[in-house]
């Protein structure tokens, strides 16, 4: 919270910051600046504009340091067109398509300048990459490849399973994929535009919709940053059941993730347990507070409900029944030749090019990065109670599954401590309202990684901008990489692999 | 081999006995809210305001909460000084007119069973194509999962498809995004007629919290003709089961 005279200013994880501490330096200066950072390990963590009525509009950017815990904050002022980030720092690409898309200004020399997700553009400035009103795939400007024996596989927007919708286009040679270009965008509600001038009536309940099965991680990070936007402090009992919730959720979906690649790869008994053991996080999580999914828990000040001793112990009794049924199924699944044959050197993504997209979560991390924002940035109980990281090194499925498969023992043994050791007092302090002119943002280690949060306050205390950045958003570049050079038949699987989401990005 | 044989032991049967017997869930679980008008103090309308998508209408002494908009938060019930609104663990809420959707002082209607033709084509084969029209993912699990050893629906003859032609109807979810009209139409006319649409879900009944947003439609019956409405945010596993069998006349509840 340093910031005079033009320096960086440097802020820490869910404490706020006047808005005027963002001094806007020249647009060429902060491309010099993201140039330089990222070349020294330091990740783009967000990128976004503020609305504004008329030119210039004002871009604001967040770096994370590699082993410092903090954030830098950088501000510039962009008119109708600027010299585009994205060619000396990979990591802005896909930010700077949103925010051209979003307010109408052109990051001039952008290699890959195309709709993100189709929205209308909010203004102030002219451009419009994406015709108005139609459907986000009609007229896309896919990438296509030319020659013989060459040819286009197109899939979605609705698929196969019962998942959401997105559309891939491969470029194949026989069976092999050259290239994968994935347009989404057709689960857009308009999120950050219904929370402008907010908060308002139902934005808690939009925030734990935004992506459905993060909705713990997501209203973690909005009540993180409205509480250090009141300067409100949630109680250690409050604090440690969020943190419960969370890791439940964590647990859940790891758990229905390690099925479904079971599942994929036709290894049905790993799948039908662990299909069934993911319900009894769910239904962990309901005990906790009334709903699978964890919504209408979270809230600014705390949680809504508290644990009564009992519930405790009788979650502890269900966990060491689980425990050795998701052991002996898991352990099927890794010692199972038919099974290592499929995910081993499939789908790999180097550790250089995660570096350079700024891959986060599972898929940085089964690529050797150590990033995790309960370690790196922690924030509520995680400021005291840690949880080791866990990594692998191959990049590819069989890396991925067993970063899940490492981080749900953990989150075992973190929640079995959290049961044992619960603060005593209330779960939660009243609401206050955001005070104004301000700015604060979040970082939340959700599942499937980083869930960043950041709000800036008006004159009036309301929101000016509030941006959402689900890890999905980064991690999705990461899929289309990984499959290059694969067999078509293999996609599902490495799409399992990573499993994004797709609301999380469409917002 | 012995090793999955010995997994296979250890983790023995685990299909629900629903609906021969009621199923077990938490005290905690929100469920279907009863609401009772006649304890409400004069002038009070602490639910309604707390709401934050506008479920509940205040009248006079009368109470109705519309499960299509309801989000299931239970800010109702904490505001109520009087204890006039209550969540029960009743998972049972689909019916089969948008209508029908309110508690008040009345009954609640389940959804009645199809007429004796369509149980004659979809009784004991019913196959589903999901379509997610801006759902965030919890919806579509929480339907999904019904194919887990768990819920096993297809001992029910039904199933999920992955083509629309293979298809007798539709489960869809989301509050209709503008990028998904076009293909949620599009699937829909893929169907061969007779064919029913099922919609899962406050965003895809009203909108739920979207209600109001310029980019979406604002529920699925907008678009299509809805012949299922499940509520809830997400709905329960067994909500939507319950719902699909009761709409086909499997709970052994429709008339002859």
């Amino acid at each position: 919270m340093t910031g005079t005279g033009g320096a960086p200013l440097r802020a820490w994880n869910a404490t706020a910051f006047g808005a005027d501490e963002i001094t806007p330096m020249p647009v060429e200066a902060l491309g010099a600046a993201l140039a330089r950072r990222v070349s020294e390990a330091w990740r783009l963590v967000a990128l976004f504009g503020i609305p504004r009525e008329r030119l210039p509009l004002p871009l604001v950017a967040l770096l994370s340091h590699p082993d410092g815990g903090w954030l830098e904050v950088l501000g510039t002022e962009v008119g109708q067109a600027y010299p585009s980030f994205t060619p000396s720092c990979p990591q802005a690409a896909r930010f700077e398509r949103e925010v051209c898309e979003q307010f109408g200004v052109r990051p001039a020399g952008h290699p890959w300048l195309k709709p993100v997700r189709g929205e209308a553009s909010w203004g102030p400035g002219p451009v419009e990459p994406h015709p108005r009103g139609a459907e986000i795939g009609v007229g896309y400007p896919f990438f296509s490849m030319e020659g013989s024996g060459v040819h286009e596989v197109a899939v979605g927007p609705v698929h196969a399973g019962v998942i959401e919708p997105g559309h891939f286009r491969f470029q194949c040679h026989g069976e092999v994929v050259h290239h994968l270009e994935i347009v989404l965008g057709y689960q857009h509600r308009g999120v950050e535009r219904a929370l402008l001038g907010g908060p308002h009536r139902a934005t808690v309940q939009q925030i734990e919709e935004l992506s459905g099965d993060a909705t713990v991680a997501h209203a973690t990070a909005y009540c993180e940053v409205r509480e250090a936007l009141a300067a409100q402090v949630v109680p250690p009992r409050g604090q440690a059941l969020r943190a419960l919730a969370l890791e439940l959720e964590r647990m859940a979906c790891h758990t229905g993730d390690l099925g479904a690649l079971a599942g994929d790869v036709g290894f049905l008994p790993t799948a039908a347990y662990c299909g069934r053991l993911r319900g009894v996080f769910l239904d962990l999580t309901a005990e906790l507070c009334g709903n699978r999914f964890g919504r209408g828990f979270v809230r600014p000040g705390g949680v809504t409900r508290d644990l009564a001793d009992g519930d405790a112990r009788r979650m502890l009794e269900t966990l060491r029944t689980a425990e050795p049924e998701l052991r002996s199924a898991v352990e099927l699944f890794f010692s199972s030749g038919s099974v290592l044959a499929r995910v081993e050197q499939v789908g790999v993504v180097s550790r250089e090019d995660a570096l350079a997209l700024g891959l986060v979560g599972v898929a940085a991390r089964a690529c050797g990065l150590s990033v995790d924002a309960r370690q790196d940035h922690p924030s509520g109980l995680y400021r005291v109670s840690h949880i080791p990281v866990a990594t692998s090194s191959g990049g590819d499925v069989h890396a991925r599954a067993v970063v899940r498969w490492l981080e749900v023992q953990r989150s075992l043994d973190f929640v079995r401590r959290v049961l044992r050791e619960l603060p005593s007092g209330p779960v939660r302090t009243p609401e206050k309202p955001p005070r104004p002119d301000a700015a604060a943002f979040s970082l939340v280690e959700g599942w499937r990684g980083e869930v960043v949060h950041v709000a800036v306050t008006g004159r009036s205390g309301s929101f000016e901008r509030y941006k959402v950045v689900d890890p999905s958003f980064r991690n999705w570049p990461g899929l289309e990489l990984a499959v290059r050079g694969q067999q078509v038949s293999d996609f599902p699987l490495c799409n399992k692999s990573f499993n994004l989401s797709y609301s999380g990005h469409d917002l | 081999m012995l090793r999955l044989l010995r997994a296979r032991l250890r983790q023995g049967h685990r299909t629900l006995a629903f609906p021969a017997a009621e199923p077990s869930l938490p005290a905690a679980f929100r469920g279907r809210p009863e609401v009772d008008g006649s304890r409400c103090v004069d002038g009070c309308d602490a639910c309604a305001r707390a709401c934050p998508t506008e479920a509940i209408e205040v009248q006079g002494g009368s109470l109705r909460l519309d499960l299509g908009r309801c989000v299931f938060c239970g800010e109702c019930e904490t505001s109520c000084p009087a204890g006039a609104v209550r969540f029960t663990p009743d998972y049972r809420m689909a019916v089969r007119r948008r209508e029908d959707l309110v508690v008040g002082d009345g009954e609640y209607r389940l959804a009645a069973a199809l007429d004796r033709t369509a149980r004659g084509l979809f009784g004991r084969s019913f196959r589903l194509r999901q379509v997610s029209a801006g759902g965030s993912g919890a919806e579509e699990a929480d339907a999904n999962v019904l194919t887990t050893v768990v819920f096993d629906l297809a001992r029910f003859g039904v199933d999920f498809v992955a083509s629309p032609r293979h298809a007798d109807g539709l489960l869809v979810t989301g509050p209709v995004s503008a990028s998904m009209r076009g293909p949620l139409l599009r699937t829909w006319e893929a169907v061969p007629a007779p064919r029913l649409v099922i919609a899962v879900g406050a965003s895809a009944i009203s909108g739920g919290p979207w209600r109001g947003s310029r980019e979406v439609e604002g529920g699925v019956d907008r678009v299509l003709p809805v012949d299922l409405y499940v509520p809830g945010f997400p709905p329960h596993p067994l909500t939507i089961l319950d719902g699909i069998l009761r709409l086909l006349g499997r709970l052994g509840e429709e008339p002859r």
